[in-house]
């Protein structure tokens, strides 16, 4: 009796406790997603019209940079995916795994633009990088304001979103599983082949999806480090909003990135879980 | 004798300053079943690790068919291990599990095929080639492990509590299983348990031990009728222990009286212990037995009653029988003199062995 009132309180209270949840997602997700839907039918005076969505897609430039921005999220997310998975595996390796992974944690804390500041005085003409180069006898080169340096900015930035989820699929590994291939008579090498890389790819997805649709849409990097050279769909939609006030427009590239997020979400997730059957 | 396949010389094992293997030696024969038993943290599961090649002694030698083990890395030893979890590859199907030694060895498809299907058929999972391995049940996973090792027709096997996750019927069904196995295979098994049960029911020889040393080694019977410790005594079966005096060769006396038993060369007037087990014990009118002792309480157990028994001296009997008894009244206890055991403190397995061999009167159908 008293214990039946007292889960009755609680099942009472779950409900209660998901309000939040529930009126965070109507507003911040749902709303501002029904609004960008409404803005990208309606033109520049104000009426219904699909001419936005005609012309993103009958655009060639709109396409290109469209493209482009596909091109280079999936440039920075293989490079970071290529530094960031030897570095993971050696890291769970080493005797304070924790110490490690709490460093990686500390420069995610710091404001994405006082990051990117930071950069443009190490790269500058008169910056680190050029009175090395200087000293070296290369003399100061264009560095800044770059395809080269928006990637590799990018990537210091996402590499830690990389590293964290890989670290901790491969930390999850059980050493049974190690040692059993081993005993079969697998080198390390064909263990990490074999074992190590198949059991941590639920990892790698996740990092993957953490930097690639971040990527799709970085807007400040492209000025401040990249020199506008790069324009990506996160840049066009600022320009629209905030430069050209073509809200419709806005919306509609904006529209097309969720559509991208979607899908790199889809093709990510695709065959997990399901093992691969047959000899 | 028969041929030697691993040897372990003074072997000794450091972990932060504290050993957890002190001073190992055995020898290990082909085609032999081998148990290392002992409770948990004794180091039993050590020796498998080293044989493996996943841990180093911190000294002594291991050699393994002849050869100095320190020398092969633990993916070119004919040994094959089945874990305490199975530890079987999540993201691969039970035939890609099996297969996963051969691959590894650069097997050719067909062949591949065969075997892997042989030593699945082996195990009676043939038809669960294509099963992943979350479908598969305890027990099945833990012939798929089994297979998985046989298949690399390995010289030794070694079994790291292959049974301890399974329920108790499976668990007996398995012993029958492995001991079947071993025996058409003809390959060395080494198996670590802390379950006497198992290590009694299939093992040729058992290892006993204690702390990070080897007590006693012996046969199943052997350990069991002539332990060569209290500690082993307890290990290994119930057992009643009572302190004695040796009085003279063959005569012994505790508990007040004086009894005749089988044992020798023991100086007169040593303190010893003296074992009796519950089911050499039987339960008689009181003028009839050897002593009389007051039922205290009694448990059915399905295929006998297990009684406890107080005597005059204070001391507790367990006694097992068939036959039931009555709580509060006074019995007599019965046993022949064959089932008197004892026990010098103290002694060394070497010395054990040779007094059993100088001393012990023959027992009747030896």
């Amino acid at each position: 009796m008293e214990r039946n009132r007292f889960n009755k309180f609680f099942d009472q209270s779950d409900s209660i406790l998901t309000i939040p949840y529930f009126l965070w997602l109507a507003f911040f997700v749902l709303a501002p997603l029904a609004l960008l839907a409404y803005q990208s039918v309606q033109g520049i005076d104000g009426r219904w019209t699909l001419e936005n969505i005609i012309r993103y897609f009958s655009s060639t430039s709109y396409l290109k940079m469209t493209l482009q921005s596909f091109v280079y999220a999936t440039m920075i997310t293989l490079i970071t995916l290529t530094l960031a998975y030897p570095a993971a595996y050696l890291l769970t390796q080493t005797q304070h795994k924790e110490l490690w992974r709490m460093l990686l944690i500390l420069p995610t804390w710091i404001n994405i633009l006082l990051k990117a500041y930071a950069f443009i005085g190490i790269l500058s003409q008169s910056g680190a990088v050029n009175n090395f180069l200087e000293w070296l006898g290369i003399g100061p080169k264009q560095i800044l304001f770059t395809n080269f340096s928006f990637l590799l900015v990018a990537t210091y930035i996402e590499l830690p979103f990389m590293i964290l989820p890989i670290m901790n699929a491969i930390d999850e590994i059980d050493s049974s599983f190690v040692q059993a291939s081993h005993d079969l008579g697998a080198n390390s090498w064909e263990t990490t082949k074999e074992i190590i890389f198949p059991l941590s790819l639920k990892g790698v997805r996740t990092g993957v999806q953490a930097v690639f649709i971040p990527s799709l849409s970085l807007f400040m990097l492209t000025r401040l480090i990249g020199g506008n050279r790069v324009i990506t769909l996160g840049t066009a939609i600022e320009q629209h909003f905030l430069v050209t006030q073509n809200w419709g427009m806005g919306s509609t590239i904006g529209l097309v990135l969720v559509l991208l997020m979607f899908l790199v979400m889809r093709l990510t997730n695709k065959g997990k879980g399901k093992s691969k059957g047959g000899f | 004798m028969g041929e030697k396949i691993i040897r372990f010389e003074e072997v000794m094992k450091e972990y932060n300053g504290q050993k957890v293997l002190k001073n190992i030696s055995f020898t290990l024969e082909k085609g032999k079943f081998y148990t290392l038993l002992g409770p948990s943290g004794c180091g039993k599961s050590t020796i498998l690790n080293m044989i493996a090649g996943f841990t180093q002694a911190s000294s002594g030698e291991i050699t393994l068919d002849g050869r100095l083990v320190n020398e092969i890395p633990a993916h070119k030893r004919k040994v094959n291990t089945v874990f305490q979890d199975y530890a079987l590859f999540p993201h691969m199907n039970v035939f890609e599990n099996v297969a996963f030694g051969l691959k590894m060895k650069k097997t050719p498809k067909a062949e591949m095929k065969e075997r892997v299907l042989a030593a699945l058929d082996l195990v009676r999972l043939k038809d669960f080639a294509n099963r992943s391995i979350s479908e598969m049940s305890g027990g099945q996973k833990q012939r798929v492990a089994i297979a998985r090792a046989l298949v690399n027709e390995p010289e030794v096997l070694l079994l790291d509590e292959p049974l301890s996750a399974l329920d108790l019927k499976l668990r007996t069904d398995m012993q029958y299983e492995l001991s079947e196995l071993q025996k058409r295979l003809g390959i060395t098994f080494l198996f670590v348990t802390h379950d006497q049960e198992e290590a009694l029911a299939m093992s040729d020889e058992i290892f006993v031990m204690k702390e990070g040393e080897i007590v006693q080694k012996g046969s199943p019977i052997a350990i069991y009728d002539e332990p060569l410790n209290r500690y082993v005594a307890n290990f290994i079966g119930e057992s009643n222990i009572v302190e004695g005096t040796m009085l003279a060769d063959y005569l012994v006396r505790f508990n007040g009286h004086e009894f005749a038993c089988v044992d020798g060369g023991i100086p007169s007037n040593e303190l010893v212990d003296v074992i009796i087990r519950p089911e050499d014990i039987e339960i008689t009118r009181s003028a009839q037995g050897k002593f009389t002792a007051e039922v205290d309480t009694q448990l059915f157990r399905g295929v006998h009653y297990e009684i406890i028994l107080y005597d005059d001296a204070g001391n507790e009997w367990m006694v097992h029988s068939t036959k039931k008894a009555k709580e509060g009244t006074i019995v007599g206890l019965d046993f022949e003199q064959e089932s008197i055991h004892i026990m010098r403190k103290d002694e060394e397995e070497e010395a054990f062995y040779k007094r059993l061999d100088k001393y012990t009167v023959p027992r009747k159908g030896e």
